[in-house]
């Protein structure tokens, strides 16, 4: 059982114009902890720096400053060579995530054989099959390239992936926005089944506020950076305090409401001087990230 | 993730093979297919000149005579013994273009393979790398670039002695000074695809950096390196055949540019001795057609745009557009 904990992460992009230098913090001081058996779902617009925090996780960015440590059974930091059997990533796009040259055993061997699961052609494709198998995929599948699959399977074979190496922390980054609306159940079945199963920690990125309350546990709602809200997924949903959140939750779709004129409803708070807080459901009280000390309520 | 939503029926897993599991025939082909041109008639011809010659290069000298017999009846038109005629010195044209064609083969083959692979690895592991690596190997390909390659061909030429010009140099210095633009467009096309999800996460699964490369990144730049490889031996017969008929070419072997070198040395175009200097002039003219009707056809694999719509045999017809032209086309 892996735990991942993720410490006041923070990071810059150079910006270059000309000769003009600027930088932009895309992730402003995120911390939070993923632990076996839950999820965890990071909710917010696109450019709020979720996805970047999904990239660092998976060791594709360097953060600017912060740590991200992956805490093994034993309770000590894994080692940076381990990092990888331990952490693994779902991408958005199953279109663009499969190389389109590549067989889907490839794709499912590599990873067994860079982490030394298996070793042999026979063992190799019997994991891989096993692997298709639990993300109920025919093992037919195997010799096929993933432009022959649709989008759900392609996604499946992702999955299958990134479980592999036998990773305990999963960072799905919107792994059902791209999929037909018809797939994403089965999709989000998929992981909260595996997540059962093995118990594996899930950070689930998503911009989708119905599915981050119905499959995770907690929710961090990220807004230009900085997680604006966080706490158990219901509280966050249905008692937002921030009024990014308040926006966020006004936005969904309400059918009890349809017909009714669009000025009935009532209008999201403007910014107040309350935006660069967090609200944290589990205190109970506003938080100053940047002051390391209660705000004033 | 601790709920389940049921799922509507029908969306469940689906048996494999049942109607909906299975992704809508695309266009878009994969693998060593997507390597592969369609089959056009631009193909067909280029094809068709390119492997005539070949074999012409390749079985001719089995066939033919010693070319460097003399004879006593200088240049004498085409006839029965001597089907293209002979030279001032009595040997036979058609032994001697033979031999020059698989000369002029091997040096376009070797110059291209050479300056792909050069190409390749300047182009491909600066994209990849990027930062200074890039920034030095971009530097040197616009060096390259820049310097007008048959001068600077003709000055590395001349300074090597003649009698160590064997084809090897003339091999080496091709390809030193052709491989500067293929290397630009392999790096524009590494940046491109070194981007894409799937090289990220094999990097995620713990790729070594030479793996992604190679193994990830080397088989999606395929259709362009191929048309770089095309590209370059056109480039390097016809340099090549510069050089030898300035009189800077190996020394030691024969080509189609040494031929025409011997030609006009021996004023055939002067006595109206076509024989001698058309078939070569010829030759070169088909290899490079043929060569750059095929790279046309490469390049549609890498530019889609350029396939013309309505090639594709199984192209539904569109006759559901319009209850007339339904008509008309089951009238016809």
């Amino acid at each position: 059982m892996t735990t991942l904990e993720v410490r006041d992460l923070v990071k810059e992009f150079t910006l270059r114009s000309g000769l003009r230098r600027s930088t932009l913090r895309a992730v402003h001081k995120v911390t939070f902890t993923l632990v076996p058996g839950r999820t965890v779902a990071v909710v917010g617009a696109s450019g709020s720096g979720k996805s970047t925090v999904a990239r660092m996780i998976a060791r594709l960015e360097k953060p600017t400053s912060g740590t991200i440590t992956a805490l093994g059974p034993d309770g000590e930091p894994v080692r940076d060579r381990a990092y990888r059997d331990h952490v693994q990533m779902v991408f958005q796009d199953p279109f663009a995530s499969l190389n389109p040259f590549h067989s889907i055993e490839h794709h499912l061997a590599r990873p067994l054989l860079l982490h030394g699961r298996a070793e042999g052609r026979e063992e190799v494709r019997e994991q891989a099959a096993q692997l298709l198998e639990r993300v109920n995929l025919p093992t037919a599948l195997m010799d096929r390239r993933p432009h022959e699959l649709s989008g759900g399977q392609r996604q499946r074979v992702a999955i299958a992936r990134a479980l592999a190496p036998g990773a305990q922390v999963i960072v799905a980054d919107e792994p059902v926005s791209m999929l037909d609306v018809s797939s994403r159940l089965g999709v989000l079945n998929l992981l909260a089944r595996l997540q059962q199963e093995d118990r594996l920690a899930v950070l689930y990125i998503t911009h989708d506020l119905a599915t981050a309350r119905h499959f995770s546990d907690d929710i961090l709602v990220m807004n230009r950076g900085r997680i604006v809200e966080r706490g158990p997924a219901d509280a966050v949903i249905l008692d937002p305090h921030h009024p990014y959140t308040r926006t966020l939750a006004a936005a969904a779709p309400n059918p009890e409401l349809r017909g009714r004129l669009r000025s009935a409803e009532p209008e999201p708070k403007a910014a107040t001087d309350r935006d660069h807080l967090t609200y944290d459901h589990d205190a109970g009280r506003w938080i100053d990230i940047d002051a390391d000390q209660p705000a004033a309520a | 993730m601790t709920t389940q939503l049921p799922l509507p029926d029908g969306l469940a897993d689906l048996p494999p093979g049942a109607p909906g599991t299975t992704a809508p025939p695309s266009g878009r082909r994969t693998g060593w297919r997507a390597v592969l041109p369609t089959w056009t008639p631009k193909l067909a011809i280029g094809l068709g000149l390119v492997a005539a010659v070949a074999l012409f290069g390749l079985l001719g000298p089995l066939l033919a005579g010693d070319p460097n017999t003399i004879r006593n009846i200088g240049l004498t038109g085409p006839s029965g013994d001597h089907w293209l005629g002979t030279t001032q010195t009595g040997q036979d044209v058609l032994d001697q273009l033979t031999r020059a064609t698989r000369g002029s083969l091997q040096i376009g083959l070797f110059v291209g393979v050479l300056a792909t692979a050069l190409s390749a690895l300047v182009g491909v592991v600066g994209g990849y790398a990027g930062g200074l690596v890039d920034e030095a190997f971009s530097l040197l390909s616009n060096v390259m670039l820049v310097i007008p390659g048959l001068p600077l061909v003709i000055v590395i030429s001349g300074f090597v002695p003649a009698e160590q010009r064997g084809s090897w140099t003339v091999v080496l210095v091709l390809a030193l000074t052709g491989w500067a633009s293929a290397a630009r467009v392999l790096r524009a096309q590494t940046l491109s695809v070194r981007n894409r999800d799937y090289v990220a996460a094999a990097k995620v699964a713990g790729e070594k950096p030479w793996r992604v490369i190679c193994v990830e990144i080397l088989p999606n730049l395929l259709p362009v390196l191929a048309s770089q490889f095309v590209f370059s031996v056109v480039a390097a017969i016809l340099s090549e055949a510069g050089l030898s008929f300035l009189g800077l070419g190996a020394s030691n072997s024969s080509t189609l540019g040494t031929m025409l070198y011997f030609a006009q040395n021996g004023f055939a175009l002067q006595r109206d001795a076509w024989w001698w200097f058309v078939p070569p002039g010829l030759i070169i003219a088909a290899l490079g057609c043929g060569l750059a009707l095929v790279n046309l056809s490469l390049d549609e694999i890498i530019n889609p745009r350029l396939r013309r719509p309505g090639r594709r045999r199984n192209t539904p017809e569109k006759a559901d557009r319009s209850p007339n032209h339904a008509v008309r086309s089951t009238a016809a």
